[in-house]
C-alpha cells in the first residue's frame, strides 16, 4: 500500500465509515496518518473535554461534521449539578475563527447559549445540519438565529432538549427561499406555534423526510400538512386529540391512506384514543414506533394498535401495556430487534406494570432481539435464564427494577445467575445495566464472560472490592464504567490505574472511595482528570482531611490537562 | 426502601474509617461531608441534597400515591429528567380518561357517594346525575340568584379550600378545581344564593 500514491489511499480509506476503522488506519504509519487526517470529514468526540478544538482544527482541517458529548450520562438522572461544564461556545467559536466549512453538528448533553447558535448561524455558510439531543440553555430565539441565516438548512433535529420558549415566532424565521429542509424535529418544545407558518414550510419543502412536531400542533394542522407531505417516513404527531365524528377527524383518515411511506411513527403528546383508527392503515409499514410519551393510550387501545403493526423493528413504549401486551407484541411483532419499556408511574408500584412475564414471552416471540431496555416491578434468575437461551444476539441489554435492590421475585435469591446467563450467552454484549440484589458473583460471570462489553452501568450492587476488580480485570473491552451507591473502595479504585487510559471514563457515586485515594489515582496518571464534584456547603469542605468519603467521582481520559472551565464546586485532583 | 443486604459486609472498612463526627455517632445520622449514602437515609434528607434543580423532587413530595416509607434516592430510577417531566402532567389527561372521582355529601344523607366527574359532559348532566342519587330537585341555576325553586344547593370544594356553588365556573375549570361536592340544604343553601 505504501507505494500507492496518496489519491489511491484516500479513495480506499473513502469506504470505511466507522470512526473506530478510520482511527484504526490513522496509527498504521505516519503517512497513513497524514492521508487520513486530510481526507478525514466526519470526527466524533465522545467526551469533549479529552480533547481541544484547537487541536481538532489542526489535525482534520477537512472537517464537515462534528459530534460532541459534555455531560456523563449521568447527568440525565440529575446527578450532576447544573454548571457543571459542557459548554459549546468555545468550539463554536473556534471552529468559526478556523477555515473550517463545518456543515454539520451533533450535540448531547451540552450545554448551549443562544449566542453559540447565533455564531454557529452566522460562521458556516454551508450549514446543513443540526441535532441537539438532551442539550439546555437556549431559548426559541437560539432557533430563529438558525432559521433565519442557515441558508441550505437540511436538518433541525431537537430530542428532549430544555428549551426555553419565549414564542413560536422562530419558525416564521425560515425565509420565503428556504426549500431545502428534510428533517424538523421540534417535539419537545413546550409553547404554540404558529400554524399557518408550519402549513407554508412544510409547503415549500418537497424533500421532507422526516417531521415531529410538538403538543401546541392540533390535529387540523396535521392533516393539511400531510397533504403537503405525502412522501413523509417519519411523522411524529403534535396533539392527537378530536372529535372523531368531525369532518376534520375523516379527513385525516382519507389523508392518512395516502401516506404509504410513513416508516416510523412517534408523538401523541396528547391522545384521544377514539382517533386512533385513523392510523390502522399504515401500521403494517411501521419499522419503529415510539408510544413512550403516549400516556393517554391504555392497555387495550394500546393491544389493538399494535396488533396491526407486524413489521415493527423497534418499539417504544410505556408498561401500562403490562404482561398481557407483551405477549400481544410477542406473536405479533416477530422482527422485533429493539424493545424499551419505559415507567409509566416512576415512583409508585404500577398495577398495570410489567414483570418476567413479559420479559420472557418476548424473547420467545422476538429472536431477532438485540437490543433491551426494560423497566419492571420484578424478575427472577429463572426467567432470566430463559431469556438468555432464547436470545443470545443481545448487543445492549439494559433491565432496571424499579425497586433496586429486590431479590429474585419467587426464591429471593439474588439475581447474580439470572444476569451470568445473560453475559455467558451473549457473546456479543456492548452495552450492560444491572439492577437487583446483585452480589460480587455477578461480577464475577461479568469479567469472565463479558469479553465484549464497553459500557456497564451498576447501582447498589456487590459486597466489597472484589466486585470492582472482577470488571477491571475481566472486561477487556470496558469504555465507560458508570457506579452508584456500590461498596467499592479505594483498593479497587487503585488496583489497576493504567485501565482508566483505556476507557473514556469512569464515575463513581456514593461509593466507599475516600479523598485520599481519589488524590493518588491523580497524582499516579497525569493524563486523567480526576474530577471530584461537591455540592455540599464549601465552608464545610476540609480539603485535607483525605479519610472522607467522595460523593461523586468522574475521571476520564484527556490530552490537555484540567478544564479551565470548571465551576467552583468541581475539584480537579 | 431498604437496602441493607448489601452493604452487610462493608463493616469492616467502616471500623477503621476516619470520619469527621463524634465517636458513637449513629450510623443512620452520620453525615460525611461529601457523600450522600442515599441509600440509607429517608425521604426528607435525600431531597434537600439536590436543592431545587430536582424538580421532579418537588413533584415526589406532592405525588401521595408514593408509599411514605420508600425512599426517594437521588438519581433514582435511572430515567431521563426531561422524560419524567413530560410525563407527570399526563398524569392529569390519564385522570380525565381514567376518572376524576370526588366524593359528594348530601346534608341529612347517613353516608357518601362518589362520582366520576370525567363522564359528564357539562353541568347539566352532572346536576341530573346528582338528582337522580340522592332523590331530590335541583332548582333552576342563575348567575345572579344561584338555585331558585329548591331548598338544595350543589356546592364544592375547590383547591383553595373555598366552597363555591356548582356552576359558576366554565366546566373544565371546575373539573380540574373540584375537590369534593356537598349538596346543602336549606338556610345554608339559601344563604349561598344571595347575591353573594
Amino acid at each position: 500500500m505504501n507505494y500507492f500514491p496518496d489519491e489511491v489511499l484516500e479513495h480506499v480509506f473513502d469506504f470505511l465509515t466507522s470512526h473506530r476503522d478510520r482511527n484504526a488506519v490513522s496509527l498504521v504509519c505516519s503517512l497513513w496518518y497524514r492521508v487520513e487526517r486530510f481526507s478525514r470529514q466526519r470526527v466524533f468526540i465522545g467526551n469533549c473535554y479529552a480533547i481541544s478544538p484547537e487541536k481538532l482544527i489542526k489535525r482534520f482541517p477537512g472537517l464537515k461534521s462534528l459530534t460532541l458529548k459534555g455531560k456523563h450520562h449521568f447527568a440525565d438522572f440529575n446527578l450532576v449539578p447544573y454548571d457543571w461544564g459542557g459548554y459549546v461556545q468555545p468550539w463554536i467559536e473556534a471552529l468559526a475563527k478556523s477555515r473550517i466549512g463545518l456543515e454539520e453538528l451533533r450535540l448531547k448533553r451540552m450545554v448551549v447559549s443562544d449566542e453559540s447558535l447565533e455564531l454557529l448561524s452566522r460562521s458556516f455558510a454551508n450549514f446543513k445540519a443540526l441535532v441537539l439531543v438532551s442539550c439546555e440553555g437556549f431559548t426559541t430565539d437560539g432557533l430563529a438565529a438558525i432559521a433565519a441565516n442557515c441558508r441550505f438548512l437540511r436538518e433541525l433535529d431537537l430530542q428532549e432538549n430544555e428549551i426555553d420558549d419565549h414564542s413560536g415566532h422562530w419558525l416564521s424565521c425560515f425565509p420565503d427561499s428556504c426549500t431545502s429542509l428534510t428533517s424538523l424535529n421540534f417535539a419537545c418544545l413546550k409553547g404554540e406555534i404558529n400554524s399557518a407558518s408550519l402549513e407554508r414550510l412544510v409547503a415549500r419543502s418537497p424533500n421532507l423526510r422526516s417531521l415531529r412536531l410538538n403538543r401546541s400542533v392540533p390535529l387540523e394542522t396535521l392533516q393539511k400538512i400531510l397533504v403537503q407531505a405525502p412522501l413523509l417516513v417519519d411523522l411524529g404527531t403534535g396533539s392527537y386529540v378530536h372529535d372523531p365524528d368531525s369532518e376534520t377527524y375523516n379527513k385525516l383518515k382519507t389523508t392518512i391512506l395516502t401516506c404509504k411511506s410513513i416508516r416510523n411513527l412517534s408523538g401523541f403528546l396528547e391522545v384521544d384514543p377514539r382517533c386512533l383508527p385513523a392510523i390502522f392503515p399504515i401500521c403494517l409499514n411501521l419499522t419503529y414506533l415510539n408510544l413512550s410519551y403516549a400516556a393517554g393510550i391504555h392497555g387495550s387501545e394500546l393491544i389493538k394498535l399494535i396488533r396491526r403493526c407486524a413489521k415493527l423493528q423497534r418499539l417504544w413504549i410505556l408498561d401500562c401495556i403490562g404482561d398481557k401486551g407483551l405477549e400481544v407484541v410477542a406473536s405479533t411483532c416477530n422482527e422485533l430487534q429493539e424493545l424499551r419499556v419505559f415507567p409509566s408511574d416512576p415512583l409508585g408500584i404500577g398495577h398495570d406494570a410489567v414483570t418476567e412475564y413479559g420479559l420472557v414471552a418476548i424473547s420467545i416471540g422476538c429472536p431477532k432481539l438485540h437490543s433491551l431496555l426494560y423497566f419492571c416491578q420484578q424478575m427472577t434468575n429463572a426467567a432470566l435464564i430463559t431469556v438468555a437461551r432464547n436470545c443470545p444476539n443481545f448487543i445492549r441489554f439494559r433491565l432496571c427494577i424499579l425497586d433496586p435492590t429486590k431479590p429474585d421475585a419467587v426464591t429471593m435469591q439474588p439475581l447474580d445467575d439470572g444476569f451470568g446467563a445473560i453475559v455467558q450467552s451473549c457473546k456479543f454484549l456492548r452495552r450492560l445495566s444491572l439492577t437487583g440484589l446483585l452480589t460480587d458473583q455477578v461480577f464475577r460471570y461479568i469479567g469472565m464472560y463479558a469479553e465484549q462489553l464497553e459500557m456497564l452501568s451498576v447501582a447498589f450492587a456487590g459486597n466489597s472490592d472484589k466486585g470492582m476488580l472482577y470488571v477491571l480485570n475481566g472486561c477487556k473491552k470496558l469504555r465507560k464504567l458508570e457506579i452508584m451507591d456500590c461498596p467499592f473502595g479505594n483498593g479497587a479504585l487503585l488496583s489497576d490505574a493504567g485501565k482508566y487510559e483505556t476507557m473514556r471514563s469512569l464515575w463513581m457515586s456514593s461509593c466507599e472511595i475516600t479523598l485520599s485515594g481519589c488524590k493518588t489515582l491523580a497524582k499516579m496518571m497525569p493524563r486523567l482528570n480526576v474530577e471530584i464534584i461537591n455540592e455540599h456547603d464549601q465552608m464545610e469542605i476540609c480539603p485535607e482531611d483525605d479519610g472522607q468519603r467522595v460523593g461523586k467521582l468522574y475521571l476520564y481520559r484527556t490530552l490537555v490537562g484540567p478544564r479551565k472551565d470548571a465551576p467552583e464546586f468541581v475539584w480537579n485532583l | 426502601m431498604e437496602s441493607k443486604v448489601a452493604y452487610d459486609n462493608d463493616l469492616n472498612l467502616k471500623a477503621t474509617e476516619l470520619r469527621l463526627g463524634l465517636p458513637g455517632t449513629d450510623d443512620r445520622e452520620e453525615q460525611t461531608l461529601f457523600s450522600a449514602r442515599n441509600n440509607k437515609r429517608p425521604l426528607p434528607d435525600t431531597s434537600k441534597e439536590c436543592g431545587s434543580k430536582k424538580k421532579s423532587d418537588a413533584q415526589h413530595v406532592d405525588n401521595e400515591t408514593a408509599p411514605p416509607t420508600k425512599a426517594q434516592i437521588v438519581g433514582w430510577p435511572p430515567i431521563r429528567s426531561y422524560r419524567k417531566n413530560n410525563l407527570q402532567p399526563k398524569k392529569s389527561d390519564q385522570a380525565e380518561v381514567a376518572g376524576i372521582y370526588v366524593k359528594v355529601s348530601m346534608d341529612g344523607a347517613p353516608y357518601l357517594r362518589k362520582i366520576d366527574l370525567g363522564i359528564y359532559q357539562g353541568y347539566p348532566e352532572l346536576l341530573k346525575a346528582l338528582e337522580s342519587m340522592f332523590k331530590f330537585t335541583i332548582g333552576e341555576y342563575s348567575e345572579r340568584e344561584g338555585y331558585k325553586g329548591s331548598e338544595y344547593a350543589p356546592t364544592y370544594e375547590d383547591k383553595d379550600g373555598d366552597w363555591m356553588l356548582v356552576g359558576d365556573v366554565p366546566w373544565d375549570m371546575f373539573m380540574s378545581s373540584c375537590k369534593r361536592l356537598r349538596i346543602m340544604k336549606g338556610s345554608e343553601a339559601r344563604g349561598l344564593g344571595c347575591g353573594v
